[in-house]
């Protein structure tokens, strides 16, 4: 498995005694985390109402602007706002920071109660995975997968203005299948194939649990 | 069971994270991804562009009163969504759309049996029941036809199909899919416009079978 603990450069070679304090891997702990992870972990783990308000300053605006370009009204827009938040609060306990950014957890719900209140039917959604309860936080896993998020952000930045206006045309789920197929120029595999480290994990632990 | 193969594809997989996929093919994709893990973890990374997408997006201010009805809705009592499990070899997403009934086989001649899942305008989906060496009636299609295996395996002009594998075939596939020997091959079969058999089932009959 993948893990972004680096170690130090071993310096017993050049005669220096190495205290062992120093070749400790670069911490990572939790204290690193984004605030929006650290303000869901809360709600999921302590049921932490400051942390819900604070998750909503931060995405409650964003998610009206982007319902709002994805062609609801401003009203419906805050209906489905609602909608979100309280599902946030509801299902806290599906968040899995070692899979997924807050954020890409909230698009998925976004975009689900727009489809839901479209076409009037539940959109079928996977299967979930069961994670193993006594499974232990991997800090440096999730701190990973908020790097890979950043150059992904990056990634996206770095495109062309018309390339970018596609994209977000695609996950605003403006396109359909077939005009993002006829996109040709549309980096998708390269874009997604920044984030790696959460399909990492899944076969590692799909591997576990197979054998 | 051997390694799944056919996966989705990219522009196919953006459209089912982002919500345009029509129903039907949703109900295959979400199916297919249960199975494979290769394609959650992609589905994952497309969740997460659109979640920097999300962040990115201008935000616009709510109402005054959002945060406070929000809030105050917390505690309220809710009715929680239902929770489709795998069924022996049906996927959550086919048990919602059986309403997790056993299946309801219809005979199609020659061994051939289908259940008709759901069926509109915008397509249908159908469970297809073809005994060892028995080939799926022969059939061209309009728009496009996924087929996913779950049960057995089928083989035509394109490649073997195993259980979990997907076939997306579009109308310019005329093929011939054949039941491999073994178990009876089950399938899921999603399409977005009526199927045309060109054998067994006269035309004339379509709309009696709703094929
Ligand atoms: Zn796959």
């Amino acid at each position: 498995m993948l893990t972004q603990t680096i170690d130090r450069p071993n310096l017993a070679k050049s005669n220096k005694v190495t205290p062992r304090r120093e070749r400790e891997p670069v911490s990572q702990t939790k204290n690193d985390y984004s605030d929006e992870t650290i303000w869901m972990l809360a709600v999921r783990d302590t049921r932490d109402r400051g942390a819900f308000a604070a998750l909503f300053d931060h995405f409650a605006p964003r998610l009206k602007g982007f319902l709002i370009r994805g062609g609801a009204s401003p009203q419906q827009a805050e209906e489905i706002v609602q909608d979100v938040m309280l599902t946030i609060w509801r299902k806290a306990d599906m968040f899995d920071p070692h899979r997924a950014q807050v954020s890409a957890w909230i698009y998925q719900i976004a975009r689900n109660r727009r489809i839901d209140i479209a076409r009037k039917e539940n959109r079928p959604m996977p299967e979930a995975l069961k994670e193993e309860p006594e499974l232990e936080p991997d800090a440096s896993q999730i701190l990973g997968l908020e790097q890979e998020t950043t150059q992904l952000k990056q990634a996206l930045a770095a495109l062309k203005p018309e390339q970018r206006e596609v994209i977000e045309k695609a996950y605003l789920g403006e396109l359909t299948h077939q005009e993002i197929s006829m996109q040709t120029g549309l980096p998708l595999g390269t874009i997604k194939s920044r984030i790696r480290l959460g399909l990492q994990r899944l076969r590692h632990e799909l591997k576990d649990l197979t054998q | 069971m051997s390694a799944i193969t056919h996966h989705v594809p990219d522009a196919i997989l953006a459209s089912y994270a982002a919500g345009s996929l029509p129903q039907a093919f949703a109900v295959a994709v979400a199916s297919h991804v249960s199975l494979c893990a290769h394609c959650r973890g992609a589905l994952e990374a497309h969740q997460a562009v659109g979640g920097v997408i999300l962040e990115d997006t201008k935000a616009v201010a709510v109402s005054a009163s959002l945060k406070d009805s929000i809030l105050a809705q917390l505690d309220a009592p809710y009715t929680p969504e239902p929770v489709y499990e795998r069924n022996g070899i049906f996927p959550g997403p086919v048990m919602e759309v059986m309403q997790r009934h056993a299946p309801r086989w219809k005979k199609l001649g020659m061994g051939v049996r289908q259940d008709i899942l759901s069926a509109d305008a915008h397509g249908s989906v159908r469970l297809l029941y073809i005994p060892p060496g028995q080939a799926v009636p022969d059939h061209s299609h309009n728009g496009l036809e996924m087929t996913l295996v779950l049960q057995g395996s089928f083989s035509d002009e394109t490649g073997r199909f195993g259980v979990g594998d997907l076939e997306i075939a579009d109308e310019t596939v005329e093929h011939t899919p054949v039941a491999d020997p073994g178990a009876a091959c089950i399938c899921l079969a999603a399409t977005d416009a009526r199927l045309r058999f060109n054998a067994l089932v006269p035309r004339l009959l379509q709309p009696l079978f709703r094929i």
